[in-house]
């Protein structure tokens, strides 16, 4: 026990290091794949520091208490899983910090922060069966409705569930911002809109969304390493391997329209993750 | 010119040059406005922040939100039209911030600067930090401006620290 309160401790204290890391990899990766040099692995850092020590300057009074919700909830998230915490009250709280990020844009009056946040609600519409898919799937085959108790389990989940491991991988394609699910904000220098999402929210405000989003890559890597934790080697190459892939997706495809972004994630969601889950309901599978 | 004067301090102006050099903005986040007149910079522009001229190596990312922005890239010569419009885009961006005025256009109104509507170049509407010479501007060029005002961006950002510092001291918990 005191050894999850630990882990979870360690995740709010270095979560936004390995999460600023990860990004600043990711940036690296992404230029490579384009044939340019890129920034420095610890550009991210810098970005967050120029933005936290800038003026703090709302274009109203609601926009950083609804920003700082979303840090705070983020964070939560990634402190219940690693705690040990069930995982269907994970995705309640998972979805309430996407919530005060979609309220933070729509309180900002900018008509592109609309049109991002109307997208991000279809993202959540988008990503939110197959999350629920993947935890039915996790319990299915391991008994399990915690990120300690699956990952004691030493089945190979990847292999086992592989329409389930399918869907997540477009869940984390979503949560990441990455083409070709980046509808409503993207990282890259091709924007969408404007900003998007993240549109009139300026300085320390956006310093907090892309910390939270450093907290939330590293719980989603965790999650990751969850279907591949069964021998250590697995556990190296298989989340490395993931994430190299939707990086490569994210250079190789373009942004999809709003309504092709439902359609394919409902269609994947349904012929992946409930065409895996069959076999386990209906056949003889233990 | 230097060399009598700094003969007994010789590695003082390296060492200088060199501070000077680490004193880059690490994080100088871009926007750009094109004015009016050809476009032709604007599309030197786009060239030059695309994956081929790697502005991202800088730190650069490309902002269309200028409360994010930290440099504002303006092509294009004034009218009556866009005055208001580049004024109002510079108003929007927090201190510290650098603006670069690309092309001839940007600098004086450039094969246009005759034109009834034209009222000249940039400075006329906001202060200009760096010129980047052109017509239209080469990609390079365009960099090293951006290089060039990030530069100045980390002295401003410096000299604002500086003031707060003093004016907080003076103005006692303003």
């Amino acid at each position: 026990m005191n050894g999850k309160l630990y882990f979870a401790l360690a995740y709010l204290l270095l979560g936004p290091i390995a999460g600023g890391l990860l990004a600043g990899v990711d940036r690296k990766l992404t230029a490579r794949l384009q044939g340019r040099l890129g920034p420095p692995i610890l550009q991210p850092f810098y970005d967050l520091r120029k933005l936290l020590t800038r003026r703090l300057d709302p274009v109203n009074r609601i926009q950083v208490p609804f920003v700082a919700s979303h840090l705070v909830f983020a964070a939560m998230t990634g402190v219940l899983i690693f705690m040990g915490g069930d995982l269907l009250l994970i995705i309640f709280v998972l979805t309430l910090a996407g919530i005060f990020l979609v309220l933070a844009a729509y309180s900002t009056g900018s008509p592109y922060g609309k049109i991002g946040a109307d997208r991000e609600l279809i993202l959540m519409m988008a990503y939110e069966p197959m999350v629920i898919l993947s935890l039915v799937g996790l319990f299915r085959v391991t008994r399990a409705f915690d990120f300690w108790g699956i990952a004691a389990s030493g089945k190979p989940l990847a292999l086992m569930l592989p329409g389930i491991f399918l869907g997540f991988c477009l869940v984390l394609i979503m949560k990441l911002r990455k083409s070709p699910y980046d509808i409503s904000t993207s990282h890259h220098a091709h924007q969408e809109l404007v900003k998007g999402l993240t549109a009139d929210l300026g300085g320390p405000a956006l310093g907090l969304v892309e910390l939270a989003h450093w907290y939330e890559s590293v719980y989603l890597y965790g999650l990751v390493l969850l279907f591949w934790s069964w021998n250590p080697l697995a556990a190296i190459l298989g989340p490395t391997a993931t994430y190299f892939l939707i990086i490569l997706v994210d250079n190789a495809t373009a942004r999809l329209k709003w309504g092709m972004t439902l359609a394919s994630a409902w269609i994947i969601t349904l012929a992946a993750g409930v065409g895996n889950l069959i076999p386990f309901y209906l056949g003889r599978l233990p | 010119m230097s060399a009598s004067r700094s003969a007994n301090a010789a590695p003082e102006p390296r060492a200088r040059t060199k501070a000077r050099r680490q004193a880059i903005e690490r994080s100088p986040w871009l926007i750009h406005y094109d004015a009016s007149s050809c476009n032709g910079c604007d599309i030197e522009i786009l060239a030059c922040l695309t994956p081929v001229y790697d502005a991202e190596r800088f730190g650069c990312i490309v902002t269309g939100d200028p409360k994010q922005a930290d440099i504002l890239l303006v092509t294009g010569s004034v009218n009556a039209l866009n005055g208001p419009v580049l004024r109002n885009l510079w108003e929007q961006m927090p201190e510290p911030r650098a603006v670069v005025a690309i092309g001839a256009c940007a600098y004086s109104g450039g094969v246009f600067a005759d034109c009834y509507n034209v009222q000249g170049g940039i400075a006329t509407v906001i202060p200009v930090d760096v010129y980047v010479q052109g017509c239209a501007a080469r990609p390079e060029s365009i960099l090293d401006g951006v290089v060039r005002a990030a530069q100045i961006l980390a002295d401003k950002r410096r000299a604002l620290r500086a003031d707060k510092k003093r004016g907080g001291r003076g103005k006692g918990g303003a």
